[in-house]
């Protein structure tokens, strides 16, 4: 339940850090302030390092697919072209374009790039290792990722462009059309762990290892969420907003510099947000395919031990960023093997497929849910 | 005073002035672009103080809904009829300007009065917190029932409205006064869009 406290099995490193700042004399409230800034500073690095990985990754694996070799010469293997390209775009010039609107073209990618980042809030890489273990967990991501249309609805119509007014248009429309299945489909799941937050849905799935993870059990929430999850990123099979053929780059026709650079870095990191989100839903989050607790019982090693707790944390971390960037690596195979959709194609898609079958699943997960309460949750 | 309250404080004063400013902003500004993204701004500032309350799931609700869908919605409805046209002046525009603003002060006046006659119980209820969900549910599904369910009637009658506005072309006369619907956005077979017909205003000017 929601109010159940979490036990404090695990790592807790801000009472560690706490406790170590009050040994040196700190006062226990000044310790705690000075903790705050840590994780959330640790978790903006993490996304901004998990965008550059993401970015050498598409270009080396988009190369791979059309047997180029791809960037080779910044760096070893081409690590460092990220780096060059982020560079690049700080050095630019920024352009407001003439009879746009200043402070609207401004304030877009803003509140693009905001509502992800916040979103990183609810993300667990460990039992205690998320920045808040909030109760409306998941929810909070729905309701943050429900404000970037009005972001991409401000800088479409601000840059004062016929193709970035409709590329603006499309992507709220796409936004939310996909956001209601996604929704359905975390519905599906929430109704299974009978609570919110991400940490009690992982916990839920930790009991028999892989085989206590929820694909197993929402075969078909898995696929609609992790479709959703690419329209809501604007991947390709879904890049309709910004589709160059159609509409140049959609809302991002007339940004330059680091404005651009905010639309890009947004929708990197939102790519990696749905990775980790699917990661924690359906594939177990920061669990080991065998439980951890049984490889210590089998070696007959106490749980509670502090050299064990530091390879549980460590494992969490490696084991939900593996799964995470293993869905990456299937996000960019099919931006570079699958064509795009019609905007028509995309709206039947949503609407008329993907929202009833949402429906009938979170029926059906009901309808087993109080038939086999063992198995799917009492 | 601890840090805690300070910061709480220091919050609720910018979250109310956003709140006020905002939504004066919405009412007084010309540009209805602008009045839309400031009800945006608004709603963000209401869900603050919901949060600062101690209701992070009403919090939530209140983005989700005011925000990712009506406010969305609103925006969607003014870029899709983006046009610029100055409207014809109204006759008498300053007096309607002095009456409304009367009106205005006078309710603001009323709502003054029962907010500091009102006898509010010191401290107010203690906030549930995460055990809010629940409650919420609980009572959703007993004691709220009734308006929860007649609220859904009240969407679904909304939305079988819009239905039939917007599929009027399914329809070979109107539902309403019986006369054949011609909705010139949909292409027929029988009339191209694209037909050269003579502008009568342009006539005129000639």
């Amino acid at each position: 339940m929601v109010t159940t406290p979490v036990l404090s099995s695990g790592l807790d490193l801000q009472a560690s850090f706490v406790e170590a700042l009050a040994g040196m004399g700190v006062a226990p409230g000044v310790a705690r302030l000075l903790w705050l800034p840590l994780p959330m500073v640790t978790v903006l690095v993490a996304a901004v390092v998990g965008v550059l990985v993401n970015v050498w990754l598409e270009r080396k694996i988009s190369a791979a697919v059309q047997q180029r070799i791809g960037p080779e010469y910044a760096g070893p293997l081409g690590v460092l072209q990220p780096m060059a390209d982020g560079l690049k775009l700080v050095f630019k010039e920024d352009i407001i374009p003439a009879r746009a609107d200043g402070l609207l073209f401004t304030l877009g990618p803003v509140l693009v790039l905001v509502p992800v980042i916040l979103s990183w809030l609810v993300v667990p890489f460990g039992q205690n290792l998320l920045i808040s273990n909030v109760g409306v967990g998941i929810f909070l991501w729905i309701a943050l990722s429900s404000i970037q249309p009005i972001g991409l609805l401000m800088s479409g119509y601000s840059s004062n462009n016929k193709y970035s007014l409709l590329g603006g248009l499309r992507a709220a429309a796409q936004s939310i059309s996909y956001e209601i299945p996604l929704a359905l489909a975390v519905l599906a799941v929430v109704m299974m762990s009978n609570s919110l937050s991400t940490v009690d849905i992982v916990d839920q799935q930790s009991g028999a290892g892989i085989f206590s993870w929820n694909i197993w059990r929402q075969p078909v929430g898995f696929v609609i969420f992790w479709i959703c999850a690419l329209a809501e990123c604007e991947r390709l099979p879904f890049d309709l907003p910004e589709a160059e053929e159609e509409l140049v780059a959609g809302y991002q026709t007339e940004y330059s510099g680091m404005k651009f650079a905010l639309f890009y870095l947004g929708s990197y990191i939102n790519l990696v947000l749905s990775a980790l989100l699917v990661a924690v839903l359906y594939l177990g989050g920061w669990s080991f395919p065998v439980p951890v607790e049984w490889i210590a019982g089998w070696f007959h090693i106490p749980i509670d031990a502090p050299a064990l707790q530091v390879v549980t944390g460590t494992l969490g971390i490696v084991m939900t960023v593996l799964k995470a960037y293993l869905l990456v690596f299937f996000a960019i195979l099919l931006r570079w093997t699958v064509p795009r959709v019609r905007i028509d194609q995309l709206l039947d898609l949503g609407w008329k497929f993907l929202l009833p079958i949402a429906l009938v699943n979170l029926l059906v997960t009901a309808a087993l849910k109080l038939a086999f309460p063992a198995v799917f949750g009492g | 005073m601890t840090i805690a309250s300070t910061t709480q404080q220091i919050c609720f004063v910018l979250l109310s002035a956003a709140v006020v400013l905002g939504s004066l902003g919405v009412v007084l500004l010309p540009n209805i672009v602008y009045s839309a993204f400031l009800l945006g701004g608004v709603f963000l500032s209401v869900s603050g103080l919901y949060l600062l309350l101690n209701a992070s799931f009403v919090a939530a609700a209140q983005i989700l809904v005011y925000v990712g869908a009506v406010n969305v919605l609103i925006l969607f409805a003014i870029m899709l009829v983006n046009k610029k046209e100055n409207l014809s002046a109204i006759p008498g525009l300053a007096l309607r300007r002095v009456l409304s603003g009367l009106v205005c002060a006078g309710l603001f006046g009323l709502i003054m009065r029962v907010a500091f006659t009102t006898a509010w119980a010191l401290p107010g209820p203690v906030p549930v917190g995460e055990e809010a969900t629940i409650r919420i549910g609980e009572h959703l599904f007993s004691d709220y029932l009734l308006p929860f369910e007649l609220a859904s009637v009240l969407l679904l009658m909304a939305m079988i409205g819009a239905i039939v506005l917007a599929r009027r072309d399914v329809f070979a006369s109107d539902v309403i006064t019986g006369e054949p619907v011609d909705q010139g956005l949909i292409e027929k077979a029988r009339t191209p869009l694209l037909i050269e017909t003579p502008n009568p205003q342009l006539q005129e000017t000639r």
